[in-house]
């Protein structure tokens, strides 16, 4: 006869060891956990410590105020960083402006009209189109859409800021068009029955009711794309050029805040040089630009909830 | 306040502790819980016997869960929990800082109302207990598990689909498979919780047969929201309201000829 | 009196009922459109880059000149980072998710935890880039390696993977944790043998995602300095090394007309990689369809 399931856990072994286990186990994972902490307070520490290097060299009403970036210059560099700013901001305008419409109507075709098979084919796809990688975007932009534009309007450069635009545009599409529809998705289907059953069409329901009480997700979902352009990188750095100008011209070469970084990157600019330092402080500018996107994002998200 | 029952059950059950004098297993004195602000437990002092069938009734709210669930500490999941009072396991306070509940919990098994077996195959399901406790001897797990099927009344069903996955197989054989899982560390005490709720009427009945059958070898805590079941299948009946007490007696004397009103009102369906 | 006019309604309602279809068709246009992109997008490269796929181009290192290029280094060097990346970045995510779904306690700390998650996947790659350059290539010394680049992508993707795990943890019922602590495991206990096996198709899932996300990263990889025109395969992790999207960067970005039919076949190449970890993903997301 065996002994007892009793007996046999009272004389197993490792109770001692099993109590040390779970008293180092939280510890071990708070530490791990703490990793995404640590890595944001690097992000900040190391861009305010080299941006201060920076100041150190040049001024900082020069570099916040001034309107011309010239870093590479033999004779007096210049770092006034708004040219950057303004190029980052015509690729996001006209991002906006072929996103916005765009996912918006396709977030209200898969959530409002759209059968259910079509809307479980047409939502991996669109996924697919978020997980292409911006390279791939860059290099479209580059040898299919700027030739085109080119072909429609002969005065646009090889360099210019509407074809990275209208692809940084296609790239964050996905993003409005499925966060959108998520918000109009979790409007109750009791709301939409209720304005059908009064003999609304889709188009009033969809405008009328639905829109108002998925407001706050919706434009939360423009914002944090607004972010996603602000930051695109790739699509810039092959398609944009590296001018910086600080005037109203789409047609020609520019340069945004992140393809400045790689330009720099790519050569050899020294460790050490004022030019390397400079690249933390347009990241410095860059990262508060993002930063102050995703806190409205969440801040509308929040703030205007619908309660349902 | 009802703390007359508690004692009147004393005096009643002495005859029968004459002829065999049944040793308390769980000894609940002056029992507060808190959810919160909430006051969820009230006073609870009960005396539950061992290798006997303690039915503990009442409407939904009532407590009856928060207790069962306060026997092996499962309650203190919930945040926000706070105790007073004590209960006395085998004589010994569970509440004993120094008391593992990990220790008590291997003493106590608990069936819980929805069956919740693994994602894993029957076999491992009932292995898991002895595995974690440290039990690797794969012959000596394979007489567990048999011995436990056979304890739960399930061995002829599943004994040629071990390996199969838990959740291959019906709902009322989900729970023997659980009540298995509990038994396979051979546990003291089983604490069932509504058991039966999610179960249609044949798989009902197996396992109120399962655990009349169960009693000769466990102390058998059940909560039910099922009159009728207490009646069918206990020795002894609490009734819970509001968290109190309101009456504990054998079973017979709660449902033919209860001393407190508010009893007779519930066991009449006049509420709950 | 009656207030509505039924009649009136009617004669209206055919304007209400054209302006709904009409809007419908603009809706369906916009789904359309964006599905075009991707159509004309995978077309043109796949067309321009078909011609150059074979198997010289993927055993060929780079080189000046177009028809000798390929793209073996990036190939290798791709799955290299991926060697440092993978194991970095599922360990730091799953450990972090576990902590904050089991273990932390409602409060300040973990609150903060939980925003500045969310707020680092916000975070734009190439600061990324200029965080890896300082801490790990420079601080650490690790130079322009496998390991400095695996290490900036790790934290890159990390907010991905905890966010994918935790959802993933939360999915388990707590009916199963019940049942396990109710026999006396240890919380340690539950979660390696009932939890974490329950989670992992949904955190393989999304881990596997996140990581084509970092396959094919460029940003940071070129603000760490990882060079283009390498001729030998890195052995050890301390390396230097070369990625598929710098590769594609670099063939983009010159003017020869010729480099761009090779950098669409690196496209073909990378996104071939990434279909088939995005059809792993999903095969694992079918095969292991919640069954509690």
């Amino acid at each position: 006869m065996r002994p007892s399931v009793q007996e046999m856990i009272a004389q197993s072994k490792g109770k001692k060891s099993k109590k040390i286990i779970e008293k180092i186990i939280p510890i071990l994972l708070f530490l791990i956990a703490s990793v995404s902490v640590l890595t944001t307070i690097g992000i900040v520490l190391t861009l305010i410590v080299e941006t201060f290097t920076f100041f150190s060299r040049v001024s900082f009403i020069d570099f916040i105020a001034g309107t011309t970036w010239l870093p590479f210059s033999n004779k007096e560099a210049q770092y006034g960083i708004l040219p950057l700013i303004v190029g980052t901001l015509k690729i996001t305008l006209i991002a906006v402006i072929v996103a916005v419409p765009i996912g918006i109507g396709a977030a209200i075709y898969l959530s409002e009209y759209a059968s259910e098979t079509v809307r479980r084919i047409v939502k991996p796809v669109l996924e697919i189109l978020a997980g292409v990688p911006t390279i791939v975007y860059g290099f479209f932009a580059l040898t299919f859409v700027t030739p085109v534009l080119q072909g429609l309007f002969p005065e646009i450069k090889i360099f210019n800021a509407i074809s990275p635009g209208i692809v940084v545009g296609i790239m964050i599409i996905p993003m409005i068009a499925s966060l959108s529809e998520d918000a109009m998705s979790s409007v109750p289907r009791q709301i939409r029955d209720g304005a059908l059953a009064m003999g609304s069409t889709k188009f009033e329901v969809a405008t009328k009711v639905i829109l108002p009480a998925a407001l706050s997700g919706i434009v939360a979902s423009v914002v944090l794309a607004v972010s996603r352009a602000i930051g695109e990188t790739m699509i810039v750095s092959l398609a944009a050029g590296s001018t910086p100008r600080f005037d109203g011209d789409f047609t020609g070469s520019i340069q945004t805040m992140t393809s400045y970084i790689v330009q720099v990157s790519k050569g050899d600019a020294g460790y050490g040089t004022t030019i390397y330092y400079s690249i933390y402080a347009v990241g410095f500018t860059l990262f508060i630009f993002t930063m102050l996107m995703n806190i409205l994002a969440t801040y509308v998200s929040k703030r205007f909830k619908e309660e349902y | 306040m009802t703390t007359i029952s508690p004692v009147k059950t004393v005096k009643e059950s002495k005859p029968k502790e004459q002829n065999s004098p049944k040793k308390s297993v769980y000894l609940t004195k002056q029992l507060n819980l808190w959810y919160g602000d909430k006051h969820a437990l009230k006073n609870i002092d009960l005396d539950i016997k061992e290798h006997e069938v303690t039915a503990i009734i009442g409407p939904s709210g009532c407590g009856k869960s928060t207790y069962i669930k306060t026997l092996n500490r499962m309650v203190e999941l919930v945040p926000s929990v706070k105790t007073s009072g004590e209960i006395l396991y085998r004589e010994r306070n569970i509440f004993d800082a120094n008391y593992g509940v990990e220790e008590l919990r291997t003493k106590v098994g608990m069936v819980f109302q929805k069956p919740n077996p693994f994602p894993k195959s029957i076999y491992d399901n009932v292995a898991y207990g002895p595995r974690i406790h440290g039990i690797k001897n794969k012959k000596i797990l394979d007489e567990i598990v048999e011995k436990s099927l056979r304890g739960a009344a399930i061995w002829d069903e599943v004994k040629d689909r071990l390996n199969e996955n838990a959740y291959s197989i019906s709902g009322g054989q989900q729970q023997r498979i659980c009540i298995a899982r509990a038994l396979a560390i051979e546990p003291d005490v089983i604490l069932m919780d509504e058991p039966t709720s999610a179960l249609d009427p044949i798989s009902t009945l197996k396992i109120e047969e399962l655990v009349q059958e169960l009693k000769k070898d466990y102390s058998i805590i059940i909560v039910t929201h099922n009159m009728q079941q207490a009646a069918r299948i206990s020795d002894k009946t609490a009734f819970f309201l509001n968290g109190e007490v309101i009456e504990y007696d054998d079973t017979d004397v709660i449902f033919s000829n209860p001393s407190d009103k508010r009893t007779e009102d519930y066991i009449s369906g006049r509420f709950g | 009196m009656r207030y509505v006019d039924h009649d009136l309604v009617v004669k209206r309602m055919g304007g209400r009922k054209i302006v709904n279809y009409l809007f419908k068709g603009l809706f369906m246009l916009a789904t359309t459109i964006a599905l075009l992109a991707l159509a004309i997008l995978l077309y043109r490269i796949v067309t321009q880059g078909a011609g150059n796929l074979s198997w010289e181009f993927l055993n060929n290192f780079a080189s000046r000149f177009p028809e000798k290029a390929g793209i073996k280094a990036a190939l290798i060097g791709s799955l290299w980072l991926m060697a440092v990346v993978a194991p970095t970045s599922i360990i730091l995510g799953v450990g972090s998710a576990i902590y904050l779904e089991e273990y932390a306690k409602k409060n300040r700390m973990t609150a903060f935890i939980r925003t500045n998650i969310s707020n680092l996947a916000g975070v734009p790659s190439v600061v990324f880039g200029l965080l890896g350059l300082t801490i790990f290539v420079r601080a650490l010394s690790l130079g322009n390696s496998v390991l400095a680049a695996g290490f900036t992508m790790s934290l890159l993707i990390l907010p991905v993977i905890i966010v994918a795990a935790q959802e993933a943890i939360r999915a388990v019922p707590n009916e199963l944790r019940d049942a396990s602590l109710g026999m006396g495991a240890t919380k340690w206990q539950t979660i390696v043998r009932i939890i974490l096996p329950a989670a992992i198709p949904g955190i393989l899932t999304g881990s596997i995602l996140a990581l084509s996300r970092a396959i094919g990263e460029t940003a940071p990889l070129i603000v760490i300095g990882v060079p283009v025109i390498i001729q030998f395969l890195p052995s050890g992790v301390m390396d230097t090394f070369t990625a598929l999207p710098m590769q594609i960067y670099d063939w983009s970005s010159r003017p020869q007309q010729e480099f761009q039919a090779v950098a669409a076949a690196g496209i073909i190449v990378l996104m071939a990689v990434l279909l088939t970890m995005n059809s792993i993903a999903a095969l694992i997301r079918n095969k292991f369809q919640k069954r509690y």
